[in-house]
């Protein structure tokens, strides 16, 4: 084979110097950041003009990896920061992905403001159930009756329903897929990237090597097979019935609609006040 | 015949240059536009409050952003986002807002993101007395939030320097890319003065240093020039470049295990201030040529200083004031220098005693009077002059 052929095609989206990668083995992020990365190549995405934005914990790396303009930010603030880059610079995309504990604990504020203001951002959140960086604690996503390094005697804390969330709080695009539904992960990825506004991606991911070991799912396999058994297509069902059991994971889009994003209004108001100020 | 004229609407002034009578925080509004801002995110805050109202009108009028955000972690975070976006960024506060803040000006300073911050100080700790002064945030503006690190604090005792200094606080905040506080405390916020906005040609504004090589692969964002100070890059130039608060290199990545790095990082952070402290440190002597008793203050309590000062004058009392322009970094060199030319200091604060311990540290053997003052009344004249008499010189 000749160099060009050995190279994985998708390498132009990647920090080449940055690889290896941090995360264990089975871990679900590497499929989210090849979703991500042919989203971007299948739409031709000008990659000057795409900033990803990430949070703390083991997706918050992937920032790091992206060959893009990137920015880590401290735990639970990547949509904070997102905010004033998108509104400072509307021409670029601005992609948050984190994970569950991120988003919705230490971060859930600024979700659900951003959501309320339809800021036009894209939020991809990977959701392991668990705080996989420190080593497996429970989290806002931990379901009922599971079992963590914090929950020894079974889960009491009720799971959020992360679609629920984001279709309440204003999101123009929501969708839920698990790492084993890549090709509509991808597009959905696709849908977000082109959407005006807040646009809202769960992604269920396996943590085989804490969450997984803990609830008697100890390999990617193991745990592809529960989302594979889980797993029920239904496309824009009610958010609110979309709740995540050992038996069933209501995956498909739920919400797709259109509504003035913030960047939009907030170009209208600018215009209004300068014309406001210049007939005196 | 017909004359048709076309009127050219005037367009609104960035710069509103003149003479012109108003209040501090709407002056320190103003001298962020006049600096180039044109990016504020806050969370209304008594006595900041009119900073943001100002800025919602005047922002969108000259195509800027204003923002209020769910809370003042947030409005940080948003602040640090825009200034990547390469757009002069500000946020006002008071203390309970300057508190949660203190997370995100941590990840300003390890990502060296140019930015203002001004906090209109009022009484504490806690809620405390949203519309009483204080000067009780000096120390956390200086150490608040976690891992070492300089930053740099201004003290506006004046509308004027309300205005001044928050141009000032933007130059610097450009140059060093830290973030640069202007502590301003409640009277000095609400008060109403005269103000001098100058013409935009005399105004010396100052742009962050941008790369002087286009992108490749290889970039460095953080490969500092030998001000210790690396040029910045923005986002959606092409640069492609990484920023984190982790420890990390010159190429902008994370390096968590590395001794090396994380002192080479650490150390730069402080040594760009520290070895910069003369170009950055501004403090104002009042006739201490002669002087035997000087008073050192800062903020609201400067004024009542220099009244004080002048009184003991006119009673023959050789006394003089050292006013500190700059808090952080502390003009260590500044009051050590007049403090061996003196025989007595005296610090007033509205405080329990906070920069008095580094006037101690800084004066050595002289003796340094420190007089508190909590809640609504600045200091008198009289009580300092009172204190004056008491140092016996």
């Amino acid at each position: 084979m000749t160099e060009a052929e050995l190279r994985h095609p998708y390498e132009k989206f990647l920090r080449k110097d940055r690889i290896p990668h941090i995360w264990c083995e089975g871990c679900g992020n590497g499929i989210i950041l090849n979703c991500f990365a042919r989203a971007l190549d299948e739409l031709n995405m000008d990659l000057d003009k795409v900033a990803v934005v990430s949070g703390i914990g083991c997706i918050g790396r992937i920032s790091g990896y992206t060959n893009t303009d990137s920015f880590h930010t401290t735990h639970g603030r990547p949509i904070a920061f997102a905010t004033g880059v998108k509104l400072a610079n509307p021409e670029l995309t601005v992609a948050v992905i984190s994970g569950d504990g991120d988003l919705f604990a230490i971060g859930g504020n600024h979700f659900i403001h951003a959501a309320r203001r339809n800021l036009d951002i894209k939020v991809i959140c990977a959701n392991n159930f668990i705080y996989g960086m420190t080593g497996g604690q429970g989290g806002p996503t931990t379901p009922l009756e599971t079992w963590t390094t914090t929950t020894p005697y079974g889960n009491i804390e009720q799971a959020f329903n992360l679609v629920h969330l984001a279709a309440a709080c204003g999101a123009v695009y929501v969708a839920r897929w698990t790492t084993l539904q890549t090709r509509w992960l991808t597009e959905s990825i696709k849908k977000a990237l082109q959407k005006e506004g807040f646009s809202f991606i769960e992604i269920i991911s396996e943590c085989p090597e804490i969450f997984g070991r803990y609830n008697k799912m100890d390999t990617a396999l193991k745990m592809m097979k529960w989302f594979k058994e889980a797993s029920v297509v239904e496309h824009f069902s009610d958010p609110a019935k979309a709740v995540i059991t050992p038996n069933r994971i209501a995956v498909g889009e739920f919400i797709d609609i259109e509504k003035p994003s913030y960047n939009r209004l907030l170009r209208e108001m600018k215009t209004r006040a300068q014309e406001k100020k210049t007939s005196g | 015949m017909t004359v048709t004229t076309s009127v050219v609407p005037e367009k609104p002034k960035v710069v509103r240059s003149g003479r012109r009578f108003m209040s501090g925080d709407i002056a320190c509004a103003e001298g962020a536009l006049a600096a180039g801002c044109r990016f504020f995110a806050g969370y209304p805050i008594t006595p900041a409050t009119e900073i943001a109202e100002h800025m919602s009108h005047r922002l969108p009028e000259i195509d800027g952003v204003y923002i209020q955000m769910e809370d003042e972690i947030a409005s940080m975070a948003a602040v640090i986002g825009a200034s990547y976006a390469g757009v002069k960024a500000m946020t006002a506060t008071s203390g309970p807002g300057f508190s949660l803040m203190q997370e995100n000006i941590g990840l300003a300073v390890m990502t060296e993101t140019p930015c203002v911050i001004v906090n209109v100080m009022r009484g504490g700790p806690s809620t405390g007395q949203p519309t009483m002064p204080g000067q009780q945030d000096v120390m956390q503006a200086r150490w608040g939030s976690h891992g070492d690190y300089e930053i740099i604090a201004l003290a506006p005792s004046s509308v004027q320097e309300m205005f001044d200094l928050t141009v000032e606080a933007f130059n610097l905040a450009e140059t060093y890319r830290v973030p640069t506080f202007v502590l301003a405390d409640e009277i000095v916020g609400h008060m109403w003065e005269r103000v001098n906005i100058p013409n935009v040609e005399t105004l010396k504004i100052v742009n962050r240093k941008t790369p002087r090589e286009p992108p490749t692969e290889k970039y460095e964002p953080f490969r500092p020039d030998s001000d210790l100070v690396p040029p910045m890059a923005i986002f959606g130039q092409g640069y492609h470049f990484h920023a984190t608060g982790l420890t990390h290199d010159e190429r902008g990545y994370p390096r968590t295990e590395s001794v090396e790095a994380e002192t080479k990082l650490v150390q730069r952070l402080c040594n760009k201030i520290r070895t910069n402290k003369d170009k950055i440190i501004k403090v104002e002597n009042v006739l201490l040529d002669d002087a035997e008793v000087a008073v050192v203050a800062y903020g609201i309590a400067a004024r009542a200083a220099l009244s004080a000062v002048r009184k003991a004058r006119s009673i023959g009392t050789r006394a003089g004031l050292l006013r500190l322009v700059t808090l952080w970094p502390f003009p260590e060199q500044q009051v050590g220098q007049m403090a061996k030319k003196v025989k007595a200091l005296i610090v007033p604060e509205m405080n329990c005693g906070q920069i008095v311990r580094e006037v101690e540290r800084a004066a050595k053997e002289t003796p340094v009077t420190f007089l508190s003052k909590l809640g609504e009344e600045p200091h008198k004249p009289q009580e300092i002059l009172a204190a004056m008499r008491g140092t016996s010189t």
